[in-house]
């Protein structure tokens, strides 16, 4: 047998029907469902008379447009369109028989922290989602993406897509990570280096001795960004940290099957001599704090540097900085820990786990944040909030002076409330700094949890270096 | 689906690089739970200022182009979110055809599913229909699907690579789910093999 990947054995695993072209109905495992990209596809099934063809292996939570405020259980809270799509996927869960966590559920949270939180997410499964951060699944070894809400109809009515293999690319970071450095660092460097169409046509699979030591949560933060890298996914091949964080969880296998599961699961590997279309190597030594400065994820630099000017840029991109820069309200050389911030945002699927908050505690422990500066905490799910008020974790972040949320998307698309004003500055967890990603005309400069308490405290960017 | 064979029509140039769905369609018209009436949406932040007036140098305001049917863009066109809401607000703002040197996955595969049929070119043609595109109105780009061609106003004849699979879908109109209906047996198949391979999927 010749020699595969990683993405190579899972799909093949999967592959139900294969055309003479190449086109293959791939089987999907489990499919992931929000309020936003669904509703059209639910109301097609309808109008067709079809239906939900594996109940048992979809999955709903709302959580792009659900109020983070602690009185969201309040009817009145949620109102107009928003309510409206909530409702709307509370029937569709209800009608078609799928399994669901409604606002009022302690469970309910990010759906991408939800599906693994919950066991759903395992070891070579394939997991899709009308969600381009679908891709988080793969940390756990899953091939995970994002697809339309044509593809969510297609996929509720056949529990297949219609796909064709993309290529493979080896990203590896060798070597371990400096302290103050994390995975939101790791993922924010590959993309400074390949750019945001880098991974275009690829799945990446992430190796290298700084992804290996990785918690699941940083891993899943690793795999999360691959989609701002362009890749259709990013994987990392399951190991005993994977199965530690699978076993017990309400949806892994038990007993006998967990055994056999697990057998499975350790031929999931890219053998040693497989073929990659694109190999790219990076230190982890080499990895500084990470910063956005622009409108693009791949517009980022270590926290040491200064804003680039646009003529060190070639191409169409001379223009595009220009317009960042003007959108920013920045200048070319101006040191990047010289841009005072307004407000701080800790959550998203990116960076809204409880390893994501423990490490921002640790920074805030006794400290305040600067005045006149908003910060908020969204934990990713109700189960991660419960867990940091536990830990004494929300303690900290309060007396600190944030706003300690309910679990939800909240800021990172900014389609319920919580959204920067024109002009406003952020430092963020998430994952997207376009143009008005997070509110009209609002300003995103992409940080780690850990940046993103330093930068509460100063007021600016900052290295949370000088500060441990 | 509307099939797709031949276009001719005025091209809109848009050089930047990275346009995202975000820029497509903000988030705010994302709570529809209907696929139509987008068009008006399109672009919106860009389009329009707070007040809902056009801003007048936006390409798609300009009196040349607001019957475009072709986009000529920049580099990695739809990154981002995976909403289909942007080929939605698209085809119902009248565009049927995007011309790039690369479009971010999800945005390439969403714009078949919705009659828009997405061209890549290498950078020297795209560059070559972007100049030709700021010749305004009266210069008109002809696409043919089944010769795989698209034709300047000059008449420079470029050939492009589209899936078969995908052009076949496009060219007739066909509903992916019904086509995918056809081969249920081997998705029963597939399903009872798995119960017994992977029975804790």
């Amino acid at each position: 047998m010749s020699p595969k990947t990683l993405y190579d054995k899972i799909w093949d695993a999967h592959v139900a029907d294969q055309s003479e072209d190449g086109t293959c109905l791939l089987y999907i495992d489990r499919h992931l469902v929000h309020e936003v990209t669904s509703p059209q596809a639910f109301e097609g099934l309808r109008m067709t008379g079809r239906t939900v063809r594996a109940p048992d292996k979809t999955i709903a939570v709302p959580d792009h447009n659900v109020p983070t405020t602690l009185d969201r259980a309040n009817a009145e809270t949620m109102t107009g369109d928003s309510r409206v799509q909530v409702d709307a996927l509370d029937k569709n869960a209800k009608d078609f028989g799928i399994h669901y966590y409604p606002v009022s559920d302690v469970r309910q949270g990010i759906v991408h922290i939800v599906g693994p939180e919950q066991g759903w997410t395992l070891p070579g499964m394939t997991v899709v989602c009308g969600d381009s951060h679908t891709a988080t699944h793969g940390a756990f070894g899953a091939l995970a993406h994002g697809i339309g809400t044509s593809e969510v109809e297609h996929v509720l009515a056949t529990q297949t897509l219609i796909q064709k293999k993309s290529k493979n690319m080896k990203v590896e970071i060798t070597g371990k990570l400096n302290p103050g450095v994390t995975a939101k660092d790791i993922t924010m460097s590959v993309i400074g280096k390949t750019g945001t169409a880098g991974g275009t046509g690829y799945v990446i699979e992430y190796f290298g001795s700084a992804i290996t030591d990785l918690s699941m949560e940083g891993r899943m933060t690793v795999c999360n960004m691959s989609i701002e890298g362009g890749a259709r996914a990013g994987i990392i091949a399951p190991d005993a940290t994977t199965y530690a964080y699978c076993k017990g969880r309400p949806h892994a296998p038990k007993g006998v099957e967990w055994d056999k599961a697990q057998a499975w699961w350790e031929t999931l590997f890219s053998d040693e001599d497989a073929h990659w279309d694109l190999v790219v190597t990076m230190k982890a030594e080499d990895i500084a704090p990470s910063v956005t400065w622009g409108t693009s994820p791949e517009d980022v630099l270590p926290i040491t540097s200064m804003v680039p000017a646009p003529e060190s840029f070639t191409g169409g991109k001379v223009d595009a900085v220009k317009r960042a820069l003007d959108y920013m309200g920045l200048t070319a050389g101006q040191k990047l820990t010289d841009i005072k911030i307004d407000t701080v945002f800790i959550g998203s699927c990116t960076n809204g786990r409880i390893e994501d908050l423990r490490a921002a505690a640790e920074i805030l422990k006794g400290k305040k944040v600067k005045d006149g500066m908003r910060a908020m905490v969204v934990p990713g799910s109700g189960l991660v909030r419960a867990q940091a008020e536990e830990e004494g974790l929300a303690d900290i972040f309060k007396d600190a002076g944030f706003e300690w949320r309910m679990a939800g998307c909240s800021m990172c698309l900014a389609m319920n409330p919580d959204q920067l004003a024109e002009g406003e500055r952020c430092a963020s967890t998430s994952n997207r700094n376009f143009e008005g990603r997070q509110g009209y005309k609002g300003r995103t400069h992409l940080v780690s949890p850990v940046m993103a308490a330093a930068a509460a405290i100063t007021g600016k960017l900052t290295d949370v270096r000088d500060m441990m | 689906m509307e099939k797709f064979s031949t276009l001719s029509g005025i091209a809109a140039p848009m050089p930047l690089v990275n346009i995202d769905t975000d820029m497509i369609i903000p988030k705010m018209f994302l709570k529809t739970i209907a696929r139509s009436g987008l068009g008006v949406n399109l672009f919106d932040e860009m389009r329009f200022d707070r007040q809902g007036n056009e801003i007048a140098d936006f390409v798609l305001n300009k009196p040349a182009y607001r019957e475009a049917s072709v986009l000529v863009v920049g580099d990695n066109f739809g990154c981002g979110s995976s909403r289909e809401h942007a080929p939605w607000a698209i085809a119902d703002f009248g565009i049927r055809c995007i011309i790039s040197t690369s479009f971010a996955d999800i945005f390439y595969n969403n714009c078949f599913k919705n009659g828009i049929l997405p061209i890549v070119l290498p950078e020297n043609q795209r560059d070559a229909l972007m100049k030709d595109s700021e010749k305004g109105a009266n210069a008109r780009i002809e696409i043919d699907l089944e010769a795989q061609t698209v034709t300047s106003s000059d008449g420079d004849v470029y050939t492009f690579e589209v899936d078969s699979f995908k052009k076949h879908c496009l060219m007739n109109g066909l509903d992916d789910i019904g086509l995918t209906m056809e081969k249920v047996a081997s998705i029963d198949t597939y399903e009872a093999q798995l119960s017994v391979d992977r029975p804790w999927v």
